[in-house]
């Protein structure tokens, strides 16, 4: 009885091991970042020199920046669009296409990005819209939505409808409903939909390298094209900046959540 | 709600998403299908013919009989090309075989911890997936390459007498697939453990079922929808992959998203890359269905 409820040698092996092979390789390319040694392989002390060489690397902080400024964007309008797909997966009834709709939700989650990515080039082309900035922005909207649409979904099947249909009895429009009853209990979820977007968008190369114009290089694009040239302490101290980040804004983001969780719930 | 009493809040809420997916997403894969049935063309952008209303019906219908299923021909004839769709579905197989193996005793111990650290160690799991998929594929070069880490430990410890060759090769592919699609495996396979009811393996216990026949018996029949959409969430998208086979397999490594890569961008055969992206949709059309099918029942089983 004992070894089904708690954690047997057998499981804590497992669980030790699993997360050990999440982490170790992450481990090793941040230690390694702080490498005096050009070869990457061969320690040779600890140094900061290829951080300080990062600031003066002009192309990297270009790509930077306009990886941020799509991020930005991207997350913004899919987490916009993602929750109105959730709210219409969840509370518009059976409406027809229903089914199509959902297809075409859940589709994007598991699309190899090669072909994502090939398809919303060859629409841009069609359609004779210049590839740059908005093109990226655009296609990252496009596949993000369905991961913002699939967390705002889970939140709203946990919550209880009662309440809106409450407001609405009470003479509230539905929009008003939707943003003093609905938004403040789903807010968390889109929050966190938002992050995941904006870290998505951040991190993707596929569909950026289709859909992005000439001038418009993001951070993903510019790491690649070094990556290729083989492992660079350069490479290392950029990974770990980026690991760094995000490490700390996915753990701020989920405390923050957890406490907004716990007060809301707390009610 | 009956559809008539469906407010307009109701409607901008179906209308906008579904607007947006059809012109993003459903629209784009018609044009490339219908690319896929055109020739190359010398040309910005380079295929003909492009479908164009402004010269009336007679012009489209002129432009309709230029279409045809020479790429198909050309794609299904050219054992390259069939070789790197097979070389795709197997490698990610096994990958995804190697990842149920591997994940299900993880989250099995995550359910299985209690109820205080399972929060922390979900998500221990899902924040590597946060940090950029390159740098993960990338840290494996270090620690895989000739004189990379894993040799180095391997020379040190006594293991190997010379060091092995793993960077570019598939064993490389298939480890880095495993590593990268490790969070997609553990949290559907979590969803579906931590949903069981202990009582039940209690009731088999007290029934005098030994703790492994309770596991075969109750534990793995309730987990198997979880295996099923982690293996889906795994296998379709590691299909197309093409950041991994193209950082760390070798010349032998011709997985089909990079064979599309190539065919666009350095070969500029866009006519050709749009029947092997059609192929790929075809060979993933049922394992994507059945994932939508299992994602749509989640969604009214609550």
């Amino acid at each position: 009885m004992a070894m089904r409820k708690g954690l047997s040698p057998v499981t804590v092996t497992a669980l030790a091991g699993g997360l050990a092979f999440l982490y170790v390789p992450l481990v090793l390319l941040v230690i390694y970042s702080f490498n005096d040694s050009r070869l990457v392989t061969v320690w040779g002390g600890w140094s900061t020199r290829w951080y300080r060489g990062l600031l003066q690397n002009q192309a990297l902080m270009d790509a930077a920046w306009v990886s941020l400024r799509v991020a930005a964007v991207a997350a913004t309008l899919a987490t916009i669009l993602g929750t109105l797909a959730a709210l219409a997966l969840v509370r518009g009834g059976a409406f027809r296409g229903r089914t199509l709709f959902a297809g075409l939700v859940y589709a994007p989650l598991v699309m190899p990005e090669v072909i994502t990515g090939l398809a919303l080039l060859l629409l841009f082309v069609a359609i004779d819209f210049d590839r740059g900035f908005w093109t990226v922005a655009l296609a990252h909207v496009t596949f993000t939505m369905c991961f913002v649409a699939v967390i705002v979904q889970s939140r709203l099947l946990t919550f209880d409808h009662s309440l809106e249909e409450a407001a609405l009895d009470l003479g509230a429009t539905p929009l008003r409903a939707f943003f003093s009853v609905t938004l403040p209990v789903i807010l968390p979820a889109v929050a966190a939909g938002w992050l995941l977007a904006f870290t998505l968008s951040l991190d993707d190369l596929v569909i950026a390298n289709f859909t992005a114009g000439p001038g418009n290089t993001t951070l993903p694009m510019r790491i690649y094209s070094q990556v290729r040239l083989g492992v660079t302490p350069e490479v290392n101290a950029i990974s770990t900046v980026f690991i760094v980040v995000i490490t700390v804004v996915v753990l701020a983001a989920s405390l923050a959540m957890k406490w907004q969780q716990g007060k809301i719930e707390g009610r | 709600m009956a559809p008539e009493k469906r407010s307009l809040f109701t409607r901008v809420t179906v209308a906008v998403p579904f607007l947006w997916l059809a012109v993003f997403f459903l629209l784009p894969f018609l044009i490339v299908f219908k690319i896929s049935l055109s020739d190359d063309a010398v040309a910005q952008p380079p295929y003909v013919p492009l479908l164009s209303l402004s010269e009336g019906w007679a012009g489209l219908r002129e432009k309709l009989v230029l279409l045809d299923f020479e790429n198909y021909a050309l794609v299904l004839g050219d054992w390259l090309y069939v070789y790197s769709y097979l070389q795709s579905i197997l490698l990610a197989a096994l990958a995804t075989a190697i990842l149920v193996l591997i994940g299900y005793p993880v989250a099995y111990a995550i359910a299985r911890s209690p109820r205080g650290l399972r929060p922390i160690l979900l998500l221990l799991v899902i924040l590597p997936f946060f940090t950029s998929f390159l740098i993960r594929v990338y840290a494996w070069i270090g620690i895989l390459s000739r004189e990379g880490l894993l040799n180095q430990l391997l020379l040190s410890l006594g293991a190997a007498a010379q060091p092995l060759e793993i960077l570019s090769t598939n064993t490389a592919v298939v480890i880095g697939m495993v590593y990268s699609y490790f969070p997609f495996m553990v949290l559907p396979l979590y969803a579906a453990l931590g949903r069981m009811d202990d009582s039940l393996l209690e009731a088999a216990a007290d029934l005098g079922a030994t703790p492994a026949r309770a596991f075969w018996r109750i534990t793995v029949p309730i987990s198997t929808p979880g295996v099923v959409a982690g293996a889906l969430l795994c296998f379709i998208p590691a299909v197309g992959e093409f950041v991994i086979p193209d950082l760390l397999g070798g010349s032998d490594t011709q997985m089909i998203g990079r064979t599309v890569w190539n065919e666009f961008a350095v070969n500029r055969s866009w006519s050709v890359s749009s029947a092997l992206a059609i192929l790929i949709l075809l060979v993933l059309l049922a394992p994507i269905l059945i994932y939508q099918r299992m994602q749509l029942r989640e969604l009214e089983s609550r």
